[in-house]
């Protein structure tokens, strides 16, 4: 019997990987059973109740907070994903020329650059168009989301586009197609899993962004996130759980959908 | 315009390509002229690298000539892109496309000329009976097998009804049997639809089976241009003779010409008639070639004598490698029969005649 190397078999093996899985989950699953706690504290079992859900679905602030956060990750996702998807053919359906590898650069900059650092130019910026203008409405949390969501949505994009047989769109073009004709009936349609890849992992990376947030909204643009971070400096009581675990389901149903469609594609 | 036989369907007329610039540049295509008949099955033969993809890349419109003319019917497309091109292709990895089934992979041309519905239902029916595949018409194109695929991506280039076809190896990927089934298939569809096929391959016994007409080429140029008779028998150069079978190379001297053939005297000291390649006048050495079919063992004198160094079976015939006194090596083919052996053995001493018209001199 020829023995490969298999990690598998590597003693402790399986108590690292457990140990892994219990530091990952064992927070989330702690904070899931504390949302359905009957009591006032988030560390003390009292009860079996959903009185935090009623709790917070019943309070405006975090129906409103949560009601922008889905607006804001709505506009954000969608420009930024045309916007990806665009940079993506361009970046891809063209030779190597020097300079291509600084545009890859440029595009993923909010991956690279810190986030504190861009908060804090986005809040002196925007305060000083703020002045100017007298606008002060989520335009500029949209914008400023669409902006940290490009290189997300182009990363799936980008993907899909060079795993593509190039030869598909000489074949359409072969067949009649015009460049644009040729773009709608086989490149479109065959991208479109990566596309629907950068639209999910922009929606979510939006709905959980803080720090940007927290620094560029007004008073009164809590998202759900930094509408969580404010109660944390008052009295945590498990409505914060309950919130958290509906926004956990949230992420987990985006997840789940996106695999669906996307194996779906494949069989196809 | 009436459609005259023999009347060119593609002319290309001193086409370069070149790729990259500067001091990296590269001639893939070095001043090609041939000419292309109406309905002809026309083969670009060549090992990789030689330019033939390029040739029909550059009729295809997927890339633009350096300098020169492609002329469809008498009309210049060079400067056309691919989908302003009467000329269709089937590509080597097939490009069929996933997301559609067979029946739209093979109307999407007729689509996109802006055929009626009814006109393009038409006549994916009649490509689906052409190339025998009505039955899975509407399966997606991963759940047909690869010679399936072959068939679905003939019949989606011949379903706009090209001036040309252009064939980029299309067979490669198919096992041997299927291959064999295939070659038939395509002379069949050629005859059938009466469209000019340019098809390229590196395979030579391909090439001889299937062509009209063959381009051997090599490093960018044309070598020779001719039936698969005259590729074979009257090879002009020695990389034509070398890469088309195999082939027994003699140096001789040229003694003068009689009745259009070259008086050939060879190392052996025996004299020989050989055709010359057409255009070239033989200077006192030249270089002779002969198949090893076209030559005979003896155990006599013969025009050549040697001693067998090797003997190989396979199975139609047999092949005698013999090392000749002049300590070139000579290779005869023998039919096999049932009932005897070659002959022959190892390190026998042997004649070797060659027949009276089985000599060609080359050009270079």
């Amino acid at each position: 019997m020829a023995s490969r190397f298999d990690i598998r078999r590597q003693t402790g093996f399986t108590t690292i990987a457990m140990i892994c899985f219990f530091a990952l989950y064992l927070p989330i699953v702690t904070l899931v059973v504390y949302a359905f706690n009957s009591g006032n504290s988030i560390a003390i079992w009292e009860g079996v109740s959903l009185r935090w859900f009623y709790q917070a679905w019943n309070n405006n602030q975090v129906v409103d907070a949560a009601i922008r956060s889905l607006q804001i990750a709505l506009v954000a996702a969608t420009i930024a994903t045309i916007v990806a998807t665009m940079a993506a053919l361009a970046t891809t359906r063209t030779k190597p020329y020097p300079g291509l590898g600084f545009k890859y650069a440029f595009i993923n900059q909010p991956l690279m650059v810190p986030e504190i650092v861009t908060a804090v130019a986005l809040l002196i910026f925007f305060s000083r168009i703020k002045i100017w203008t007298g606008y002060s409405g989520l335009g500029y949390l949209m914008a400023a989301h669409t902006a940290f969501c490009i290189p997300f949505a182009y990363l799936p994009i980008r993907a899909r586009l060079e795993s593509m047989d190039l030869s598909l769109e000489t074949a359409a073009a072969d067949l009649y197609a015009t460049p644009w004709k040729a773009f709608r009936r086989v490149t479109f349609p065959l991208l479109w899993p990566g596309i629907l890849a950068g639209l999910m992992l922009a929606f979510v990376i939006s709905l959980d962004d803080v720090v940007i947030t927290e620094f560029v909204k007004s008073g009164g643009q809590d998202t759900l996130p930094t509408y969580m971070l404010g109660q944390f400096r008052r009295f945590i009581t498990p409505e914060i759980n309950a919130i958290s675990t509906v926004f956990l389901l949230i992420s987990i149903l985006i997840v789940t959908v996106f695999f669906f469609i996307s194996r779906k594609k494949d069989q196809e | 315009m009436p459609e005259q036989p023999g009347r060119s369907a593609i002319e290309v007329r001193g086409v370069r390509k070149v790729f990259g610039s500067g001091e990296s540049q590269v001639a893939a295509l070095d001043t090609v002229s041939v000419s292309i008949r109406e309905n002809e099955f026309f083969t670009l033969l060549g090992p990789s690298g030689c330019g033939k993809t390029t040739l029909l890349r550059l009729i295809a419109g997927f890339d633009f000539p350096s300098a020169g003319e492609i002329l469809l019917h008498g009309q210049d497309i060079a400067p056309l892109p691919p989908f302003k091109r009467p000329v269709n292709t089937v590509f080597q990895n097939y490009a069929l496309f996933p997301h559609m089934t067979v029946a739209e992979n093979i109307g999407f041309g007729l689509e996109m000329l802006g055929k009626p519905k009814a006109e393009v239902k038409a006549r994916v029916a009649d490509m689906l009976k052409l190339v025998k595949m009505e039955a899975l018409s509407n399966r997606r194109t991963s759940q047909i097998s690869g010679g399936q695929q072959q068939r679905v991506a003939l019949a989606r280039a011949l379903a706009p009804q090209p001036k040309v076809l252009l064939l980029d190896e299309p067979l490669s990927a198919l096992d041997f049997k299927l291959r064999k089934e295939m070659q038939i298939e395509l002379k069949r569809l050629q005859h059938q639809t009466g469209i000019t096929f340019i098809f390229v391959t590196h395979d030579q016994e391909e090439a001889l089976t299937m062509s009209d007409r063959i381009a051997v080429m090599s490093s960018g140029k044309i070598l020779q241009v001719g039936t698969p008779w005259d590729i074979y028998d009257k090879p002009a150069e020695r990389f034509v003779a070398d890469f088309i079978g195999e082939t027994n190379f003699l140096t001789a001297a040229i003694s003068g010409m009689a009745n259009g053939k070259a008086r050939a005297t060879l190392k052996s000291g025996a004299t020989i008639d050989a055709t010359v390649a057409e255009g070239f006048q033989p200077k006192d050495n030249a270089t002779v070639v002969v198949r090893p079919e076209h030559a005979k063992l003896t155990s006599g004198k013969g025009d050549l004598s040697g001693t067998v160094e090797n003997i190989v079976y396979f199975g139609t015939d047999t092949h005698i490698h013999v090392r000749l006194d002049s300590s070139e090596t000579f290779t005869v083919r023998q039919q096999n029969t049932r009932s005897a052996g070659c002959g022959f053995e190892r390190g026998d001493k042997v004649g070797i005649s060659i027949g009276n018209d089985a000599a060609q001199v080359l050009r270079d």
